[in-house]
């Protein structure tokens, strides 16, 4: 073993690491920091590294142009050996990056973290956050599919929003005047090179600086952050009641970082890679464009928002939201750390979580998308036709065919746009039914124009028979006085 | 000579150096400036008389869907060089052209000649016959396209995805009134 050792000092005479990586190694740190919780970090880093080597295999292979992005893929993904398997790796790669980065930040705001000395390394991970957005979208424009065709649309019409300079940022998003192959190549750019060269640069700081100020102290109840002492005490800390970063804390990071790869294998390998979906082709319009799993949220809420505050809201809510991220530990940079004592903290993070996650689910099965199919692939349920008159079916058939059913369900399927019709008609009286089928309203369109008036005799006709078994259909009470002449004044004695 | 005096003229040197490169930098960089801003264009600026074809194939009273090539197009765009648009035929030589594209977010709006609307898959916007909104959260009608007859063919006057700020016939239209 003599010669490893003459090596070893070979290499260390000229490389003088061995002191710097001495010192991070062994630098001391609180007893109980090391804990599970503060593994979330080093994953991200982990999960990075998996990206940047997943991305350049795939990028050995993958065409960056419009003509023959698409088929690069197809050959990866049935071709080439294993080809499939890195495609999967870098997909399910970014899906748990995007996760555990989130999570990361939960955990850092609910700990104190960004608090003094701390707020430079909390703002270079509001920036990696941001990058790691962004490279969630322009990896999916990478794939250059409809999805991402479209999904490409939608980025050029939110920004074609912004006042006065939104079509030269139009022009520059898409690099020309449509969404084709300078589209791609800038996205590759900076999908490829100019946002992960950034995000290496500033995790790197983002790293250098925990090393260097230390991991942030297990927040106790009643222990204040201040500028004027922190310092001394956090030095206390570590060297009264501290121990070695390696092996002391470490070990968990490197299991969970463990825990989490073979999790993006096991996706992996069993759920496979992301699309691609239908060919890019815009005259395509079979198609219903649906972004990547981390955009749902946004994808709800601009489907929710009322017509007239989404554009502020698109362009000024994000930027609200960034700058009160950065602005943070500037305002709330001293006092508690403890969740036991910030309410506040714990009830954003609370709302936000229960928010996106309504909103993650409302996107997995998007119900203000209408069913395109719905009113020539469902059928109508048997029990309905059994029972209806000559009239109800003629309804039917113009409820089918002039596409209600991809908006309205009935007997559970169908589209989810509007209300289901099941009961529909113990809550709108017939003639409540005629005014909302001629003139429409909320997100309905108007039909009186497109159906005519026996069309629209039939349809209310079915729609009448719509109630439960038991339940009467609602009447307008005012009607059966009219109809028996009870109100009306006795005819005048002849 | 004193020490105080060479370092003052090694400063000096350096100054000149960092002045000399910020120089060389501001040459090479503004080029490139235009050349990131090269695909900025005014409105309009990319649009050109497309050939959708002959007028027969559009029959009275229908819609249609027609595509073309984008004029302008990349030898690598593959199928994105093509677009498509809703053509409209009202009269004999009377004309409708719409984008595909919903005045929503983009998505492509799929006819129903059945009950004569338009639908967006996305988020649900709903068009009339004559691409006024009907339903849904788009902020305005469907995106046209100026068209007109030569030789028997439709032209329209495209090449640029249409959107709120770059669909050159906007400013053409009278301001809708969305009560």
């Amino acid at each position: 073993m003599h010669w490893l050792k003459r090596t070893y000092d070979w290499l260390e005479f000229r490389l003088k690491l061995e002191g710097p990586i001495k010192d991070t190694v062994l630098h001391p740190v609180p007893k109980n920091t090391a804990s599970w919780w503060y593994v979330f970090g080093s994953a991200s880093f982990v999960l990075l590294l998996l990206q940047i080597v997943t991305g350049i295999l795939l990028a050995i292979v993958y065409v960056p142009s419009a003509g023959e992005a698409w088929n690069s893929l197809q050959v990866l993904n049935q071709q080439l050996p294993l080809g499939w398997f890195l495609r999967a790796m870098h997909g399910w790669g970014s899906n748990f990056m995007v996760a555990v980065v989130l999570i990361h930040m939960a955990q850092v705001f609910l700990f104190g973290a960004y608090k003094f000395p701390r707020e430079l390394t909390w703002i270079l991970g509001v920036f990696l956050l941001l990058m790691t957005l962004g490279m969630a979208f322009t990896g999916q424009v990478m794939r250059f599919d409809q999805d991402a065709y479209w999904g490409l649309g939608i980025g050029a019409s939110i920004v074609a929003r912004v006042p006065l300079i939104g079509g030269p940022l139009v022009d520059l998003l898409l690099g020309g005047p449509i969404i084709a192959g300078p589209t791609l190549t800038r996205f590759f750019a900076l999908h490829v090179f100019v946002i992960p060269g950034m995000m290496l640069a500033f995790a790197g700081l983002h790293i250098w600086m925990v090393v260097g100020l230390g991991i942030n102290d297990w927040p106790m109840p009643g222990r204040i952050v201040r500028r004027s002492t922190y310092i001394q005490e956090y030095h206390e800390l570590t060297h009264k009641d501290g121990i070695p970063f390696v092996p002391g804390a470490v070990w968990k990071d490197m299991i969970f970082s463990a825990a989490i790869m073979f999790a993006v294998a096991l996706c992996a390998v069993f759920l496979g890679p992301f699309g691609p979906t239908g060919f890019p082709d815009p005259t395509i319009i079979q198609t219903v464009p649906k972004p990547d799993f981390y955009f749902w949220w946004i994808y709800t809420i601009l489907s929710f928002l009322p017509e007239n505050l989404e554009t502020p809201f698109i362009l000024i809510a994000p930027v609200i939201g960034i700058a009160f991220l950065l602005a943070l530990p500037f305002f709330a940079g001293e006092g508690e750390k403890s969740w036991h004592r910030r309410p506040i903290a714990v009830l954003s993070i609370t709302v936000l979580a229960v928010g996106f996650a309504v909103c993650q689910h409302l996107g997995a099965y998007t119900p203000w998308s209408p069913e395109m199919q719905a009113w020539s692939g469902d059928t109508v349920p048997v029990h309905y036709v059994q029972r209806a008159t000559p009239l109800g079916r003629q309804g039917q058939i113009v409820f089918q065919e002039k596409q209600c059913r991809n908006c309205h369900m009935i007997g559970g399927v169908g589209g989810q746009r509007g209300p289901a019709l099941d009961g529909v008609a113990t809550r709108l009286t017939y003639d409540q039914l005629v005014r909302q089928v001629l003139q429409g309203g909320g997100n309905m369109p108007a039909y009186g124009k497109n159906l005519s008036p026996p069309e629209v005799t039939a349809l209310v006709s079915f729609l009448e028979t719509l109630h439960p078994d038991g339940q009467l259909p609602a009447r307008d009470a005012s009607q059966q006085f009219i109809s028996t002449g009870e109100l009306n004044p006795p005819p005048p004695a002849q | 000579m004193s020490d105080d005096k060479a370092v003052s003229r090694r400063w000096l040197m350096m100054t000149i150096g960092i002045v000399l490169n910020g120089a060389v930098a501001l040459l090479i960089a503004t080029p490139v400036v235009g050349y990131l801003l090269g695909p900025i264009r005014k409105k309009g600026g990319y649009d050109s008389w497309i050939d959708l074809g002959d007028t027969s194939q559009f029959p009275l009273g229908e819609t249609r869907l027609a595509s073309f090539i984008n004029p302008g197009s990349m030898p690598w765009d593959g199928a994105t060089r093509k677009a498509a648009c809703w053509v409209r035929r009202t009269a004999d030589q009377k004309f409708q052209v719409f984008a595909i594209n919903c005045a929503h977010l983009g998505c492509p709006v799929r006819w129903f000649p059945q009950s004569e609307l338009f639908m967006c898959p996305c988020h649900g916007g709903v068009y009339y016959a004559d691409g006024s909104r009907a339903a849904g959260p788009p902020p305005r009608g469907l995106f046209t396209y100026d068209y007109k007859l030569q030789n028997g063919k439709l032209m329209i006057d495209a090449g640029q995805m249409p959107t709120l700020a770059t669909s050159a016939s906007v400013r053409k239209e009278s301001s809708e009134c969305t009560g």
